[in-house]
């Protein structure tokens, strides 16, 4: 096969791949149904959706958790397997709406708008970063490309279920819809990442236009489908690109938004007005500059935490107190690590550094778990400790909000998928040789000086 | 009338100088602590520190010292002696990340001992005054690794109007890098590790052979070594014309590796892999010279050779980035070392992205959470970096006699939600983190 053919082939088959992949690994509640039945007593619970339990039980029945309340309130079935978890703190597993682990890469270098490229392509599910996730506590993660393209492809939500001896390929960590098909949403970038060398935009508005430009074609190329109305001589040839932009307008995929200086952040709130976007802020360095623009417009805010301000030009403003001040200002915050920018291992520290700088405690511990699973569509699934819901979880040494805890154990659907006093499994927590990651994320296009790497 | 001007404008003046006077002579602060970490000594609860024209005059139990009269008076929960970044490029590589503020490395050759950081720093980037809110008073700064030598260093308090007043020693260290990130590609060296060693060795031969001919010189012209005493500006005589015959050309690289040499200067190299560490102590050993690991990921691997040549470590930030040459890298690299007895200090280091600077308070907690103690970790950014950077006369523990740098905390300094509260530098206080 010749390279151009193989290029070809390569490019055709992973158009093919989404109907294969369909019902290959559903993950069925009902697999699970009949499963062991665990309590954990006496741990103090974090639900996130209701106030910590002072001394609380967890019941999970397979997959799902069956009942959580205080100790008192909750029968555990007679058949269950009891864990005393005295002194110890349950929480919900860690949702993190914005990683690049898995040795990600979606669109390349040949231009700025590339919605039709999935990251589930380039995925590898052997990379020690979904280890080192779980170590942290994370059990649902928002696996995204880069901003180095006003648009750089669709992201893929993933459940870290590496339980037993853990999953084959990346298609068993999808979360999938009632149909089977893996969700996912849309990432976007504004300001200098996405800015660069042509056919890259030059400026700021050079890249709305482009995006508008690329919307407005989808729309026109959706009237076309609706038109033809099945009949396959009317219908315009299949586009990619255009229909990931179409299923955002129709909100089948949430648009997932990289910006961070103030004037950025309202350019997508004008620019999701125009098309009907439902979007998630992602980082919002100056978010707290524009808080009460942001609550007025409802859009949630996925905050980044970075230990200095800095970097580039449009983080010189960034600061602890961004979370607290979007959340006074009524706007539904959520962490994320941008793993491999912060650690997935210390996660927690972020909400605690928030705290902090003032932001309700609770607020942040939703800000790790609920709040982020409203804003990859997943809060009836995840998030909370609530029955019904998947069994994902954290069982810490203490507080998750002091420096000193520890994670003890990470489930997954009902499965122990990280557990401390593993040794094969406390190499991912702590590092050292045998730990190290097998691929570095793709981060394509960026044209500026502080492009990653050691030196300029 | 004139007269009458002259004494508003005279009195003026005053006014402005005592309003930005640093505190000296007659300033006193007394700092009241329900927990004092002195480090070298006992940790003393309910105490009270009470410096005097910038010093630290008097240290006890707040039962016992008597705080002078008039002067400003601070509390805190806990007190550290000022914390001290024994690695980071702060004030070279600015917070913009850009070509007008980073001036941490220059590509145009490999081999630069000759740039000094202190013709580079710039004392008022957001970054010092940014760790200073934390409780950071002194860093050990410059050029960043990146080329096989980068350039100098400079130990700085993060305060005072310009460089000279924040100086503690000038040229403290000479950078290299034993790494993937010093090579170049295609024709330019270095390309490989063996060239990399090579051309050190080379250079250290160079400078010994500088050396030796400079030895041989006939004394009384301005060809001293650098960082030997230096005659009081302008009791030199110019030197004469003559028609001698010309005497070797001042070359200020070999002077920078003869000082090196010579003891005077530090060598800091940067070496992840063990492999890379192991080229850093063969060179150290051949040349006699004073060694600094710099980050030193995979220092676990070599605990014996390390603890064989005595060599103290700048530790890699707890929380840097485990991937390309750190790949191995473990968030217990400090607790190995204590156990091992190896000297180490945790570095804020250089970042060339995000975060920009790395506060080695929250390095140290994190190794604190990863099996070195409390206690430990605060030793590790306090006199441990005093020590190895020989500065430990000065700072790195409250004691009478050393400088008044207090970091002031309403909490375990090392807790997440814990603030800063208060800084104080020669004696003059600041204001902690904001929040």
């Amino acid at each position: 096969m010749s390279p151009q053919s193989r290029r070809r082939f390569l490019r055709q088959s992973s158009l093919v791949l989404p109907a294969l992949g369909l019902g290959m690994h559903r993950q069925s509640f009902a697999d699970f149904a009949t499963g062991e039945t665990i309590a954990w007593k006496n741990a103090r619970i974090l639900t996130a959706k209701s106030a910590p339990i002072d001394q609380g039980t967890l019941v999970v029945q397979g997959a799902s958790i069956l009942a959580v309340g205080d100790v008192d309130a909750v029968e555990i079935p007679a058949n269950a397997k009891v864990i005393d978890a005295t002194g110890k703190w349950i929480m919900p597993g860690l949702v993190c709406t914005h990683s690049h682990i898995g040795g990600m890469g979606a669109a390349d270098g040949s231009a700025p708008i590339q919605p039709g490229v999935r990251i589930l392509d380039s995925l590898n599910v052997r990379n020690s970063g979904f280890k080192r996730a779980l170590a942290g506590g994370l059990t649902t993660l928002n696996i995204m490309p880069g901003s180095g393209h006003l648009i750089s492809g669709q992201t893929v939500y993933c459940k870290l279920r590496y339980a037993g001896k853990g999953p084959s390929t990346i298609d068993e960590l999808l979360i999938r819809d009632a149909d089977g098909a893996g969700l996912g949403g849309l990432k976007m970038a504004n300001g200098t990442n996405s800015i660069g060398e042509s056919p890259f935009p030059g400026s700021r508005g050079k890249s709305a236009f482009l995006v508008r430009e690329q919307y407005i074609k989808a729309r026109e190329y959706h009237a076309k489908v609706v038109a033809a109305k099945d009949d396959p001589d009317k219908l315009p040839p299949r586009d990619l690109h255009l229909e990931a932009l179409v299923e955002a307008m129709q909100w089948k995929r949430i648009v997932h938004h990289h910006t961070h200086r103030h004037d950025d952040i309202i350019t997508v709130l004008r620019l999701a007005q125009e098309f009907n976007l439902r979007v998630v802020l992602h980082h919002v360095s100056e978010g707290w500059k524009v808080a009460k623009e942001i609550a007025a417009a409802k859009v949630p805010c996925s905050v980044i935490v970075i230990d200095s301000p800095g970097g580039k030009l449009e983080a010189r403003d960034m600061t602890f107190r961004n979370g607290r001040i979007l959340d006074e200002a009524g706007v539904r915050v959520a962490f994320h690590t941008d793993d491999w920018i912060t650690d997935s291992r210390v996660f927690t520290r972020s909400a605690a550094l928030a705290v902090r700088a003032g932001m309700n405690r609770d607020r942040a511990i939703e800000g790790l778990t609920i709040a982020g699973a409203e804003m990859l569509g997943l809060e009836n699934r995840i998030g909370s400790l609530t029955p019904g819901k998947d069994a994902d979880f954290a069982i810490l040494s203490g507080d998750p909000l002091s420096v000193y805890t520890r994670v003890l154990e990470t489930w997954v659907e009902g499965q122990k998928a990280f557990d401390l006093s593993d040794p094969e499994d406390a190499i991912f927590a702590e590092g050292g040789t045998g730990a190290g990651s097998d691929l570095d994320p793709f981060l394509c296009c960026y044209a500026q000086p502080w492009q990653m790497g050691g030196k300029q | 009338m004139r007269s009458h001007a002259r004494f508003w404008f005279s009195a003026a003046i005053l006014m402005i100088v005592c309003l930005n006077a640093p505190a000296m002579a007659g300033d006193v602060i007394a700092v009241k602590g329900k927990r004092i970490h002195t480090v070298s000594g006992r940790i003393i609860e309910n105490g009270v520190v009470v410096c005097v024209d910038g010093k630290i005059a008097a240290i006890g139990d707040s039962a016992t010292v008597v705080i002078p009269e008039g002067a400003q008076v601070h509390e805190a929960e806990v007190v550290l002696p000022g914390l001290i970044d024994v690695r980071t490029c702060v004030g070279l590589s600015g917070l913009l990340n850009a070509s007008q503020d980073s001036d941490q490395i220059e590509g145009s050759s490999p081999l630069q001992p000759e740039l000094r950081a202190i013709d580079a720093y710039n004392g008022k980037d957001e970054l010092v005054e940014y760790l200073r809110g934390y409780g950071v008073t002194t860093i050990h700064t410059g050029h960043a690794p990146g080329e096989l030598i980068s350039g100098q260093t400079l130990i700085a308090k993060t305060h005072g109007n310009t460089i000279e007043a924040a100086l503690i020693v000038d040229g403290r260290a000479v950078c290299s890098t034993l790494a993937e990130t010093a090579k170049k590609t295609g024709k330019a060296s270095p390309g490989t590790r063996g060239k990399q060693v090579a051309m050190l060795r080379q250079l250290l031969i160079e400078a010994s052979e500088y050396r030796t001919k400079l030895a041989k010189k006939p004394v009384g012209r301005e060809t001293k070594l650098e960082g030997a005493d230096a005659k009081p500006s302008g009791s030199e005589a110019k030197p004469e014309r003559s028609d001698a015959k010309p005497e070797p050309q001042r070359n200020l690289k070999l002077e920078a590796m003869a000082a090196v040499l010579d003891g005077k200067k530090a060598l800091l190299i940067t070496a992840d892999r063990a492999q890379d560490i192991a080229n850093a102590l063969r060179l150290a050993d051949e040349f006699k010279i004073s060694l600094w690991l710099d980050s030193a990921a995979e220092a676990h691997e070599l605990i014996p050779e390390i603890k064989k040549a005595q060599v103290p470590i700048l530790l890699h930030p707890t929380m840097a980035r485990a991937s390309g040459e750190r790949e191995n890298l473990t968030f217990r690299s400090a607790a190995i070392l204590k156990e091992n007895g190896i000297p180490f200090a945790i570095q804020g280091g250089y970042e060339s992205y995000v975060p920009k600077a790395r506060v080695i308070l929250f390095e140290a907690a994190i190794a604190a959470a990863h099996g070195l103690s409390r206690d430990a970790a605060i030793e590790a950014i306090t006199l441990s970096p005093a020590k190895i950077l020989g500065i430990a006369d000065r700072v790195g523990s409250i004691e009478v006699g050393k400088d008044a740098d207090l970091a002031l905390y309403d909490g375990d300094p090392l807790e997440y939600t814990t603030h800063c509260t208060g800084v104080v530098i020669d004696g003059r206080s600041y204001p902690g983190e904001p929040h």
